[in-house]
């Protein structure tokens, strides 16, 4: 991959021919650079329907995002908002700074299963107990995928990576963790889901649930997290499709999808009428 | 303004409230604890922001978000939280975000312990983490020259969108001694922040803060712009102290606190009638390296007092290149040198100025 001045470019779209209605298009909040994500990958609809949020509350113009490290570390590329790469496993932290400093910004943090369950645990935790009015979008398909498919923290018993070959031994690598489960005891933390990009019917709730977290942070009202599970056909070393089916009988059962705390202030934000959702298609 | 009474950790946390901080990010470590108390009472008061993190990692994440946002900011820390800082540093290196970081040095390695030390020198001055780049680096040697360099520390970090460290050790940061504060200066308004910051692309293409390179040419491209940017910084900001050196024939160099117990030593020296002088480097990194380079065709000999195990010694003697023997002595492990030593030492090097001498840990 090239970084940002060098990345491919989409194809620009021809006008729209007169007596014709536009009802979809490209979210303001991506660049159009063309995504490295490999095919199959459940990172671009995701990013896309972050993105198609900030457009929809109308605050891509002071929305600051943080980039992780893991796949999604070329995340700046594609975000069309102002936004940071940090350390592994240290933006919250970062996002932490950047909110405190900057109050009136929507800030958010892109992170996956490495990057927020391993190496970033003590922030993320912190961060969410100290009630820091920033959305975390927590990517979890139980595998590192930049690295080549090594065992994550959220690796299920008995499943084989690059790092377990045998299949996770929890009497050695212990057992996965659920970071949500965790996090939603926190008093810091208003609205914590764990939402799945693995069918049309998930991912629609999945962007539902974006939407009202991002709400939250709007209303001031502390921390808030999405986390959506995942799947990595390349490093589960399955076909796109055979990788979604092992995800929904495999993950999904392990780390049950649903709300795992929402305050009574945020159900009265997902309780208002919503506006109609721009580009959600036909 | 007036002089008043002043403990040093206390001093650096007004004097950067008085340089417009906009936000502080600590953890409590001795002996620096003092710095973060002080900033927890008087950011807020000041309607500025003031966070307790849960650790040094933490700390040094979060000042490079809100500087990366475009705020003035600062940490403060101890030798140990200092290395676990170091990623930080790096990362904010690489992506040219301007703060400041104090390091009250303690005796280590290790946990060690809370006592002065001049240990850090290496960590501060060759590489503050991995890859190539430089901090840099101001050590005072009293209360009021602490104060006077944390003023300066902002406006060089800002200046050229790098890293300032300001290193003392608990001796001045526990010290209480007559000094002047600033006047406060007015605190940047968020609409002035600068064009490079993280604040909203309002009207502009998004702005980027990352240290990810990929493509050897790319990175290489990077740091061949950190040099050149370095290169200026060692030609425009390089400041040091020469105490008595115009007619020296021995000089000693040392800095901070070191360099303040020396200059007893020089004059007592002085009293006997021998020529001796000092050049304290006030900028550890640059380091002086051209006054030391001429002090060496005068003199017959230099000693280096640190208080470590000799480190600043190899600049030293990088500096002088063989012109002039260059001895060294230290005391290790929070440990403060007594100017008799340094006395006794001298009086040695007086006597065989050429004579090689093993490395000398003061009279224990």
């Amino acid at each position: 991959m090239d970084d940002a001045e060098g990345a491919p470019k989409l194809p620009q779209i021809p006008p729209i021919p007169e007596g014709m209605e536009q009802v979809y298009a490209y979210p303001k909040s991506l660049t159009e650079n063309k995504m490295h994500y490999c095919p199959g990958c459940t990172h671009g609809t995701i990013h896309r329907m972050v993105a198609e949020v900030l457009d929809e509350l109308g605050v891509r113009e002071r929305t600051i995002g943080v980039a992780p490290v893991g796949c999604a570390v070329l995340a700046y590329n594609y975000f069309n908002v102002d936004i940071a790469e940090a350390a592994h496993g240290r933006a919250p932290a970062m996002a932490t700074g950047i909110k405190r400093v900057s109050p009136e910004h929507i800030v958010f943090t892109y992170q996956g299963d490495g990057d927020l369950a391993a190496i970033g645990t003590g922030e993320i935790i912190h961060a969410a107990s100290r009630g820091e009015k920033i959305t975390t979008i927590f990517v979890n398909n139980a595998i590192y995928g930049m690295t080549g498919g090594q065992m994550a923290p959220t690796t299920l018993p008995d499943q084989v990576t690059s790092s377990c070959p045998t299949g996770r031994d929890v009497s050695t690598a212990g057992f996965p963790i659920a970071m949500s489960e965790m996090i939603a005891l926190l008093p810091g933390a208003v609205y914590v889901t764990r939402q799945q990009a693995l069918d049309a019917a998930g991912t629609r709730k999945t962007r539902k649930a974006i939407k009202l977290a991002f709400q939250a942070q709007l209303a001031g009202l502390g921390f808030s997290m999405v986390e959506v599970l995942a799947t990595c056909n390349t490093n589960f070393h399955m076909k796109p499709l055979e990788a979604i089916r092992w995800a929904k009988e495999n993950l999904e059962p392990y780390f049950e999808p649903g709300d795992k705390k929402v305050t009574d202030e945020v159900r009265a934000l997902s309780r208002q009428r919503p506006g109609a959702p721009k580009g959600a298609g036909r | 303004m007036s002089r008043e009474l002043i403990e040093g950790n206390v001093a650096i946390a007004e004097a950067a409230v008085r340089a417009g901080l906009e936000a502080f990010f600590g953890y409590p470590i001795t002996p620096q604890t003092e710095v973060l108390e002080h900033l927890s009472r008087r950011l807020p008061e000041e309607g500025r922001v003031f966070l307790q993190a849960e650790s040094e990692l933490a700390s040094i994440n979060m000042v490079y978000g809100a500087a990366a946002a475009g705020a003035r900011v600062m940490t403060s820390s101890s030798s140990p939280g200092i290395s676990l800082m170091q990623e930080g540093l790096s990362y904010m290196a690489c992506s040219e975000i301007p703060a400041v970081i104090v390091n009250i040095m303690r005796g280590g390695p290790g946990l060690g312990n809370v006592q002065p030390s001049q240990a850090d020198y290496f960590q501060a001055v060759k590489m503050a983490g991995h890859g190539d780049f430089r901090m840099i680096v101001l050590a005072p040697a009293s209360v009021q020259e602490a104060i006077d360099l944390v003023m300066l520390a902002f406006d060089l970090a800002e200046k050229y969108r790098t890293l300032a460290m300001v290193v003392a050790d608990g001796s001045i940061g526990q010290m209480m001694e007559p000094a002047e504060l600033p006047p406060m200066r007015p605190i940047r308004p968020a609409s002035e922040r600068r064009p490079w910051a993280l604040t909203g692309a309002k009207g502009r293409p998004h702005n980027v803060i990352t240290s990810l390179y990929l493509g050897a040419e790319n990175l290489e491209r990077v740091n061949l712009r950190l040099q050149d940017k370095l290169r200026t910084i060692e030609a425009e900001e390089t400041r040091h102290e020469a105490y008595l050196c115009e007619d020296a024939e021995f000089v000693i160099v040392a800095f901070g606190t070191s360099g303040r117990i020396a200059k007893t030593a020089i004059r007592e020296a002085r009293a006997r009638g021998v020529k001796v002088g000092l050049l304290r480097p006030i900028t550890l990194w640059p380091f002086p390296t051209e006054p030391l380079r001429a002090l060496s065709d005068q003199v017959e000999a230099m000693l280096v007092v640190e208080m470590n195990a000799g480190q600043m010694v190899e600049d030293v003697r990088l500096s002088v290149g063989g012109r002039c023997p260059v001895h060294f002595m230290g005391r290790l492990g929070g440990v403060v040198p007594f100017p008799d030593e340094i006395t006794e030492e001298l009086e040695a090097i007086i006597e065989a100025p050429d004579a090689p001498r093993e490395v000398r840990y003061g009279r224990r």
